[in-house]
Parts: C-alpha cells; structure tokens; sequence
C-alpha cells in the first residue's frame, strides 16, 4: 500500500526519466483531457469526491480551491507550484522533484487547463540542485512532446511554465512571499485578503499549490476519486509522504494512506534507535505543536486525529524524538530557526521571535528564572494571531506546546542549570 | 454607503474603505505607525489592531475594508491586549532615552507608548543596535530609533518616484538605508523626515536646537517658487527653528520640497543686512532709515531732473510680495519712469503687449493630475517646480502621457512616454517639427504658418508626438524655465499656441520665483499698470533694455542681479557704471560692493506680512512669524516710506492690508485684450548651424538668494557647479582631452572641468548659471567655443 502516489515511479530504474514515466501511465490523463474533451467542471468534481487536501500544511481542500478561479475568466491568470520546501523536518518534495518530476509538471499542465493559466511558475528552493536539474530536464522533454508550450496536442490550449529557483528564504515558502519573490521583490508576505485567487502573481489571479498535491492530481483522474478516497479515510482522501526523521532506525520518505496508525508509521521507519523510549513527536513540520509519545502511539496519521489530538499534520514531517532529547535545547534549535527566518516585516514576529530566542538561550546557559517561562509564553501569546503571514504563529506554537507538554522539564532545567533528561 | 458601528456608534463609511479612515473622519482614535492616509498600506507594524465581530483574531484597521454591520472595538480588551502587545514589542530594541533624542516631544511612538505602553520594560537582554548612516546633509539618521514602519521607503518608491531608501536584512536585521553608501537626493527628501514616526530619520539642520513644545507655529506660504506651497514656520522666542508643510489638498497636499523646507537656515546668515547703509566717497556708513532714505530721495531727485525720470530702473525679485511690487511701481512711475521689471531671467520681450493678465499655469494645480497628456517644453521639472513634478508623476501613474521637448536628456521620475531632444537648444526648431506634424494631418488650412513652416520635415517621434496629442482627451502644454530664458521665447510661445490650436491643448507657463503672477498684476512690468492697463504714452525699458542703454540709477529689490539676472556679468557692469545704485535687499553681496552705493536692510518672508500669488492665480496671503531682524524692515515699509520722501502723492497707507486693498481696487475687474502669439515675425532658429551652444539651467539650490545661503542645501548634489557637460561625440570632435577645458563666451575665458555627460545632445554643451563661478561667461543659448588648454 506504499508508495502508489507520488512515488509510483519509485521502484523503476530512472524514475525520473520520461519513459519510467509514461510507463506508468504518466501524461495519459493530459492527453486524455484534449482527446475526450474532459470538462474544467469534471476534474473538480473528481477532485472534490477524492478529498484531496493541500500537502503543504494547510490542508485546503485542494478541489475547493482550483473552483475559486474559473477558467472564462478574462486576463492573465497564473499557476504556481511550491516547491519551496522549507519547514524543518519536511523533505518528501526534495524527493518528488528527484525522482518523479514529471508528474509534477501533468499535475501543474492540467491545473493550468482547469483554471484557463496560460503561464505557469514552479519556484523551486535554491538549494535543490539535483530537484532543480530533474525537472527543468522533464520540462524540456515534455516540451519537445509538445505537452507543454504553444497549441498543446493540437488542442489550441497554450501554457507555458517555468522553473524560478529560490535563494533559500524560509519566508519564500508562505505563498504570497514567493509570488513577490517571483516578481524580482524581497519575500515579504502580502496582507490577506486578497487572496492569491483574487490578486497573485503581477496582480492577476493566481492557483498556488504544493508539489505533492499537484504530482498527485494525475494519479487521481487517472484511477478515479473514489478510488482516491477509499485509499484514505473519509475527509481525509488518498496517501500521503511523511518525511520521518529524529530517533529512528530508517528515516526516510514514507508514501502511506492517511489514517495509518502512527505506532505503523515508526515501525516501517525501522522503530527506535536503540531500542529507547518514545517521547515526544512533531507530527507536522517544526511550526505544529508537539505532541507527547502517550498521544501519538493512539493517533492515526490523518488530518482531523492530529488537528484533534491538538496539532497539526502539517507538511507531513514527523519528527521523533526520544527518552534522551534535551526538550528545551529542541525549543532553542527551533526558536533560533524562527528569529533567523522571520522576514521583519511585522513588529509581532520581528521583535517577538528574536527575544523568545534570547530567553531560551539564556535559560540554555543555566541562566534562567521561572518568571522567564511565563514571560515566553506572553510573548509566544503576543505573537500568535497578530501578524501577516503564518509565520508569527509557527513561531509561537512550538513554544506554547513545548511549555504545556514539558513544563516540568524546563522548571528541572532551570533549576538545576542542566538537563537531567540527557543523562539517562 | 454600508453603515457599521465602531465602538457602538453607528457610522455611515464609504464603501471599500479602511476601518481607520472611517475612524480617522469620527474622531475615534485607532493607534498607528506604519499606516499613512498618503502612503500604501503596509499593515506591517500590527499597531491598529482592533476587535471585529465574528474575527476570530484581532484584524489591523488599516488593512480591513469595512463591510455593511460590521461592528469594531477598538478599545475592548482583546483590542487593547493586542496593542499593548504591539507596542512592548516594538519598545523593547527602541532606545528608551527620549531626552537624548531630537523627536523627543514630538514622537509618535513616545506618544502612544503613554497610552499603551507599560511603566517599565520587561527586556533584559541586549538590545539591537543599527550604525547610523550618512546619507546628505538634510538628513539626520539615528537607525537604533527607526522601528521599521517603512513609510519612508514608501515614500520615495511611491511619491518621490525615487527608490533611495530601502529595507535591507530581515528578522530582527532588517534596516533602513541606502543599497549603496550614498546620499539621498531627492527634491523631496525631507518630507521622509516628517513621515519617520520616530526620530530615526530627523532634521539635520535643525537637530538638537529646539524641543517641539518650545516652538510657535505660524502659518505661511513657501517663497521659492510659483507653486506656492503652503507651510508652517516655527518659531522660537522670534528666531525662526525649522520650516514644515502645512496640508493642503489642493497645492502641495503633506508635502514640500526641500527648497521650501531648508532655505529657512539662510535667515541668519552673516550676509544678512542689520542696518542701512551708505557709501561716502567710496567709505560704508551705517546710517538711521531717516538718513538713508533722504539721502535716496535726495539723489533720485538730482538724477531725476539732470538726465530724466527715464534714466532711472529698478528691477524686482520674483519672490517680492504682491504688496512690495505694487509700492515700487507706484513709486517708480511716482517719479516719472515706467522702467520696472522682475523678468530677471528672459531675454526675449517680443510680443509683452499682447500677453494675458499674468502668465500661469491656466489651470489649478491639481488639475495637472487629471490631464490625459502633458507635452512638457524646456523643463527640468522636478529641479525647477519639485511639487510640479510630483503632480506629473501623479499624472503619469494614472495612466497620463507626458511628452517631453527638452535641449537636454535630464531625468525625470516618471515614465516619459515620448521625447524630443534637442541640439543646441533649439526647442523652436523642436516644436516646430510637431507642429507641421498637426499641420499636415490638420483639416483646417493654415497658409501663413505652413508657409513659414515649409521647410520643416518632422521626424518618426514628432509625427507620434502629433498623433497622440490629437487623440488625448485633457491635455496641456506647460513651458519651463529652459524655455523661457530662451532667445526667442517669443516664438516658442508662439509655436506652443499653434500647436494648442492644431491639438486643442491648453497652454501653460511655470514662471520663476514665487510671485512672478503677482508682479504682473501690481504692474512692475515697464508696458503695463496694475491690472494689466497699458501704460498710456511711451513704456518703461525692460531688463534687457535697463542694461543695454546703462541707465544712470537702478533701484533692486531682494535682487542680486549678476546671479539673479539672465547675464549676470552685462548687469553688473551696468551696475558699476550707473551713477547711483540702491539696493533694498535682505543680504548684502560681497560681489555688489562695488555696484551698490545704498543698501537697505529688508525683511524677508518671515519677517513681513504680505500676498502671493500662485502659477493657479491664487492670492495667498501670510503675515510675519518673527519681528525684522536688528534694523531691517518689511518691503511695503520701506517703499511706501520712500513714496512719501520722494512727495508722491497717495502713499499713506498704515497696514500692509491697507496696500492689498488699494491693489484690489485698482485691479478692479481688468479688462484686457489677450493678443495669442500667433502671428510671429518670420522664425528664427529653423535649421541648426555648427556652432556649439550652451544650455544654462540654474541649479535647484541657486534659485535665489536666500537659497544660495542655506548652508544644508548647499552641501547637496543640487546646489551647484560643476563644469563643462557635453557629450562624447562632441568631446570627440573638437578632440578635448585632459580634465579642465578652455571656454570661450564672446569675450570671456575661463576653465571649467570637463564633464562626459551622455544626456547632452550634439553640439551643446550645458554650463549651470545663476553661480559666483559662472557670472562672467555670459548668458543661457550663448555661443562658445571650446578648446584644449
């Protein structure tokens, strides 16, 4: 049951090459659409009945959204597809792009054709390399397949898309920094509303999605919704890549259906290292709040368990961590990540993240207060909800998480100017 | 109009308005830093945050249209909690030193931090700190203050059209400067001062000399150019501190230009004049107003009667009031001479007689943002009307054309959609070749212009210049100061006026000076009385005429004219020929020792009541906001005092509104016959020759002489000289190398550097005048020659 979405092609020799590709049915569902006439209204129809959600962290329902733009709607309208992957913990893009880049662009082409985008922009993180030489490679190829260009199979249906290398800016992954980033402009997010639907890249209308959710779109009009759907769980349609990474045995891409058991999930990754105990998981990527080993080994890996177990499924980056992790150096390493990474734009996560930063560092050094707990969390509070972009809140809830699960650990830590939890 | 209720009082918004303008107009207070009612919204500095039904977090007021029922709190605790997060945030890196800083007192972010800051700072780590940087003399930077509000690099990509300050960094990192170590140059960099909501970006003339509570601040009217600005100049204990913009909608909106804002520092200057003073056998002695101005009367009066009235001129600045313009005229003509002028930079009069009431824009100022084309002619705008040039890069971003004919390449901050320019400043020739473009497509026969125009043969951009101007709805044609100061002035003007015929385009001047409408109206123009009534008998002389035929006397007021005037060196020498020269000024200029036989202290805007009038044909009016320093007195004083030494009748009048009053009644209702400068003698200028011309613009900080003194504005890029600018091509020809070049005007030499300037079209070479180091190499469109030396 692994491995049928997005890394279909994984078990081939070049993966990534048109032919492992085709051979799997790859470019089948574009060429279908002009041969049969496929309607705009169908593919989200079928998208909508899969209940695919966005793979990127926000879990949108990605039908749902490709319906906010109608393809008659007059002027230039833009695709774009984010694969500026940079929430810490989260590497299953980085491997779509290596191994199955192809399917990322049928999933962009037929985006392009349901909403009427005549150019397309895939901004791709500027330390991908080997992603960035892959798919601008798969780009040629369907180019000169003429699936991608001018009068697509003869249809008189025209997209052109690009690849935009980032420069390695965390805040480039929000989508609306990576539409000025596109514009030549410093990655500073836009205010909300309006949405990227309504005023995107240049102004115009513009569908922005995650790679894994576009690679996946082929395979879902390729078998069907339903088939889609029942590979999951109601709500919670089709597999899912989550990126395991921490204490265990064989971290690594893991395709699974959604609502798999997580205890399942750290078995393939090979269980713990070492045999240690399980303590805590971030099931979504750095920014989701943390969750105690008690709440994860009851949780399928879905949507609404984790939204209900009071995180987030995220981009999909579980990461574990054992008996011997040091749980306020892991909130330091985090909110170090958040003070580099905040653009500065708004006051909240500009001043607020560098000075949660300074506190961890100094209750790091064996220089802390229990006042300092309270004041963290103030500032965590001040932060979350207060600002442009998602950034401000990412910051926030690790700390908030962090304190409410481990709250002991941090008064220990303070109190004995170390961790008593690295020394078992 | 959706109706919405903000902290439970209902109000009618207008739709797709801002939760804080619909505030704003209520009174209701929302706190802010980075919103600014003429900026962008940034929503970045989260201040305004405010409660909204049905939001489940606090949403920003400036960011947050309004939508029918909507219901806003904006002191509710969720509110406030949000605020006051806001505001310890932004406090904790910001120096909590107000005393030491200069915004102390005036601060936005001390303001509100009363409100919801916390009495003491919960920070304990080490706060950030920012290296100041040096960009130019007007303003200061203390980047530890600034808390990214980004209103003033808003400012220059948005207004100033000129993107100087930016955002570098991010995170905790992100700062304010220039991308590259330089300074800022804009004609409007100091309303970034007024922008920065802390003391960040401050006043560097003005740093540290004065606490905002200590000030007085009285209303006035920028005196630098015809636009007229509206400010407010602080005082204190009766000495000018700084010069800020007072809002006006309808002229400068919130802004100034540095001119208006800076020149106020010239004030004091140790040029200024403290008494009045005469020259006795070639020895200065300072004597009583009662003295000085006997002693006027005395030898105008032997001049007078030994060579005739006619021998004697006087000449008025641009900037005198309409008040000051309207007593020395009446003096003037009081003894018998029609020879008054304030035309200090034109050399062409051809035509004066038919000229309208006053020359203007012809249309209120912020019109010009609304013309669908503007075809500019001979105007480095944004260096000669910096509030001008705003309205056109308004203009321009709605989607407005702005055509250019210029007799140089300069820079403008928007975009040009089509320019002419052309060589040896020959801009008849220029429009010339647009007009025979919209004669060829015109319908309607125009025999004696298309036979004068015959041998004309327009060019691809001409004929688009044509086309478009045919196809635009407003449109206008506004001439500059490079074309007035033209030798045929009067055949632009003319060229300008059939163009506007074949196009049905308005035409417009900007004039020089503050009050150049103004000196029109009161009649210190040699051909006509106050209200435009032609003089009955023989008319004065013109500037050009008083230096020509050397006259015995000339009277100055506020006019230094050998930087003032169009050939600063022809008017000195005949300065120092005259038998007697008065000169009512506010500084006393080294250079006019030798000319000046009386100087009289004269107050200057600050320190007289008065009227100006706007390029718009406003009547603006300002009273003094300090007492005349030492002995000075105000214009009107002086010369209405003069009128009764000299036994002119009708000069006692009391107040300077007294003066105002007798000017209205006189103008009455002027009824005048407008003659268009149509039909012009045969034109001149048609082909271009070999020869190498000079274009002579005055440097934006050496409009005049309180100008020239400002210390701050001298130390800028604009103040002034710099050489010899022509391009390669000619450079190549005459074979120049080395760095200095010989510059030949008639009988002038000098040395001047040698500017590679690829701006500079062929055969031109530009050489700033209205400068000390330029007076003697003659006047603008003069011939030179270069060589080696």
């Amino acid at each position: 049951m692994a491995n049928e979405i997005c890394f279909r092609t994984l078990h081939l020799d070049t993966s990534w090459s048109l032919e492992a590709y085709q051979s799997v049915g790859g470019y089948s569902v574009w060429k279908k659409i002009f041969t049969d006439n496929i309607t705009p209204a169908s593919i989200i129809d079928e998208l909508k009945l899969s209940s695919l959600r966005g793979r990127g962290g926000a879990g949108f329902p990605t039908g749902l959204k490709w319906s906010f733009i109608s393809r008659g709607a007059p002027g230039q309208k833009y695709i774009v597809c984010n694969s500026d992957e940079g929430e810490p913990g989260t590497f299953k893009d980085r491997d779509i792009l290596r191994f199955n880049p192809h399917q990322i662009i049928e999933g962009i082409a037929i985006a392009a054709y349901v909403m009427g985008a005549s150019i397309g922009y895939h901004y791709v993180r500027g330390e991908f390399f080997e992603g960035f030489e892959r798919i601008e490679n798969a780009l040629l190829e369907a180019r000169k397949l003429g699936l991608i260009g001018k009068n697509i199979l003869g249809s008189g249906f025209d997209f052109e898309l690009h690849n935009v290398s980032g420069a390695g800016a965390y805040i480039c992954g929000e989508e609306t920094a990576l539409m000025e980033s596109i514009e030549g402009k410093k990655g500073f997010p836009r205010f909300k509303p309006p949405f990227p639907a309504n005023y995107g890249v240049y102004g115009r209308p513009t569908n922005i999605n995650n790679t894994e959710t576009f690679a996946s779109v082929p395979v879902i009009l390729q078998h069907g919704g339903k088939w889609f759907l029942e590979l999951g769980k109601p709500n919670n349609g089709g597999c899912k890549i989550f990126s395991v990474s921490g204490h265990v045995n064989a971290p690594g891409n893991y395709e699974i259906p959604l609502g798999t058991p997580f205890a399942k999930l750290l078995e393939m990754a090979g269980g713990m290292k070492g045999g240690r105990k399980l303590k805590a998981v971030i099931p979504g990527g750095s920014s989701a709040p943390v969750l105690t080993a008690h709440q994860m080994l009851d949780l399928t890996m879905d949507y609404d368990a984790i939204s209900q177990a009071g995180s987030m499924l995220g981009s999909g980056a579980v990461i574990i961590m054992d008996e011997t992790t040091c749980m306020v150096k892991v909130l330091l390493r985090i909110a170090h990540f958040y003070a580099e990474e905040s653009c500065g734009q708004c006051t909240p996560c500009r001043e607020g993240t560098g000075w949660m930063f300074r506190i961890l560092q100094r209750i790091e050094a064996g220089k802390g207060s229990l006042k300092d707990l309270d004041q963290v969390l103030e500032i965590a509070n001040g932060i979350s909800g207060r600002t442009i972009c998602a950034l401000g809140d990412a910051a926030a809830m690790p700390v908030q998480s962090f304190l409410k699960h481990f709250r002991d650990e941090f008064e220990s830590y303070i109190n004995h100017q170390q961790c008593l939890a690295q020394t078992i | 109009m959706p109706f919405i209720e903000i902290n439970g009082k209902k109000i009618e918004a207008e739709a797709g308005s801002m939760i804080i303008e619909v505030a704003d107009c209520s009174n209701i207070q929302i706190p802010r830093f980075c919103y600014h009612k003429k900026l962008s919204i940034a929503a970045s500095c989260r201040m305004c945050l405010v409660e909204v039904e049905r939001a489940p977090k606090p949403l920003p007021a400036c960011a947050t249209p309004v939508t029918e029922g909507m219901k806003v709190w904006t002191r509710s605790p969720k509110a406030l909690l949000a605020q006051k997060a806001v505001m310890e945030f932004l406090l904790i890196n910001h120096p909590l030193d107000c005393p030491i800083c200069d915004q102390g007192g005036e601060c936005e972010l001390q303001d509100l931090s009363m409100g919801y800051g916390q009495d003491a700072s919960r920070y304990t780590e080490g706060k950030r700190v920012v290296k100041d940087k040096n960009i130019g003399s007007l303003i200061a930077t203390d980047l530890t203050r600034c808390i990214q509000c980004t209103r003033c690099v808003r400012f220059g990509t948005e207004v100033a059209g000129i993107r100087e300050l930016g955002a570098t960094g991010r995170g905790e990192c992100l700062e304010i400067g220039t991308f590259i170590e330089q300074s800022v140059s804009s004609e409007l960099s100091g309303n970034m001062i007024d922008l920065c909501p802390v003391g960040a970006l401050t006043s560097k003339p003005y740093r540290f000399t004065a606490r905002g509570w200590e000030l007085k601040q009285t209303p006035s009217i920028a005196p630098h150019d015809c636009v007229g600005s509206h400010i407010y100049v602080h005082t204190r204990r009766n000495q000018v501190m700084r010069v800020v913009p007072r809002e006006n909608e309808s002229i400068n909106e919130a802004w100034v230009s540095d001119r208006d804002r800076f020149s106020y520092e010239a004030l004091y200057h140790s040029d200024r004049l403290t008494q009045p003073k005469i020259k006795l056998k070639g020895e200065w002695q300072t004597v009583s107003w009662q003295i000085a101005l006997e002693y006027i009367a005395n030898r105008l009066s032997q001049i007078g009667s030994q060579h005739g009235a006619n021998a004697i001129g006087a000449l008025l600045s641009p900037n005198a009031t309409l008040e000051e313009g309207y007593l020395l005229q009446k003096w003037m003509r009081g003894l018998g001479s029609h020879s008054i002028d304030h035309r200090l930079r034109q050399s062409d009069f051809r035509h004066q007689e038919g000229a309208p009431l006053f020359p203007g824009l012809g249309l209120p100022i912020n019109e010009l943002e609304q013309q669908s084309l503007v075809l500019l002619v001979g105007s480095d705008i944004r260096k000669e009307q910096p509030i001008i040039g705003l309205k056109l890069r308004k203009m321009a971003l709605a989607g407005g054309k702005a055509l250019v004919v210029n007799p140089v390449d300069v820079p403008f901050n928007f975009d040009i959609a089509l320019k002419s320019i052309v060589c040896q400043g020959n801009l008849v020739l220029g429009l010339a070749k647009i007009a025979k473009a919209l004669l060829n497509q015109s319908e309607i026969h125009f025999a004696k212009e298309a036979a004068w125009l015959a041998s004309i043969e327009p060019e691809a951009v001409d004929i688009q210049m044509a086309n478009l101007l045919r196809a635009s709805g407003k449109k206008m044609i506004v001439m500059g100061a490079l074309a007035a100061s033209h030798p045929a002035f009067s055949q632009i003007k003319a060229l300008t006026q059939l163009i506007s015929e074949l196009s049905g385009a308005k035409v417009g001047i900007l004039t020089d000076g503050s009050n150049s409408a103004g000196a029109w109206l009161s009649g210190c123009i040699p051909h006509r009385l106050p209200g435009g009534k032609s003089v009955q008998g023989e008319a004065g002389f013109t500037i050009a005429e008083m230096f020509e035929k050397a006259l015995k006397a000339y009277v100055l007021v506020n006019v230094e004219p050998h930087l003032d005037c169009i050939e600063g060196a022809k008017a000195r020498r005949a300065l120092e020929q005259a038998e007697f020269v008065v000169a009512i000024n506010t500084f006393e200029s080294p250079s006019l020792q030798k000319a000046v036989d009386v100087w009289l202290p004269l107050a200057p805007f600050s320190e007289t009541s008065g009227t100006l009038v706007n390029t718009e044909g406003q009547w603006q009016s300002f009273v003094a906001v300090a007492n005349p320093f030492e002995e000075s007195r105000p214009g009107w004083k002086i010369l209405r005092v003069l009128g009764n030494v000299c036994d002119i009748p009708d000069f006692d009048y009391e107040t300077c509104e007294d003066v105002l009053a007798a000017l209205r009644l006189e103008i009455g209702t002027p009824e005048l016959t407008v003659i268009k400068p149509f039909c012009v003698d045969p034109i001149e200028y048609l082909a271009n020759t070999d020869e190498i011309i000079r274009i002579a613009p005055i440097p934006l900080y050496a409009s005049d002489g309180l100008v020239r003194r400002a210390p701050a504005l001298q130390q800028t890029k604009d103040a002034g000289f710099r050489g010899l600018q022509i391009n390669r091509t000619l450079a190549t020809r005459l074979n120049l190398v080395g760095e200095a070049v010989r510059v030949q005007c008639e009988d002038c030499v000098m040395q001047l550097p040698l500017l590679i300037d690829e701006q500079m079209p062929d055969n031109t070479a530009m050489i700033f005048s209205g400068l000390e180091d330029t007076v003697s190499l003659g006047g603008p469109y003069s011939v030179l020659k270069l060589e080696n030396i």
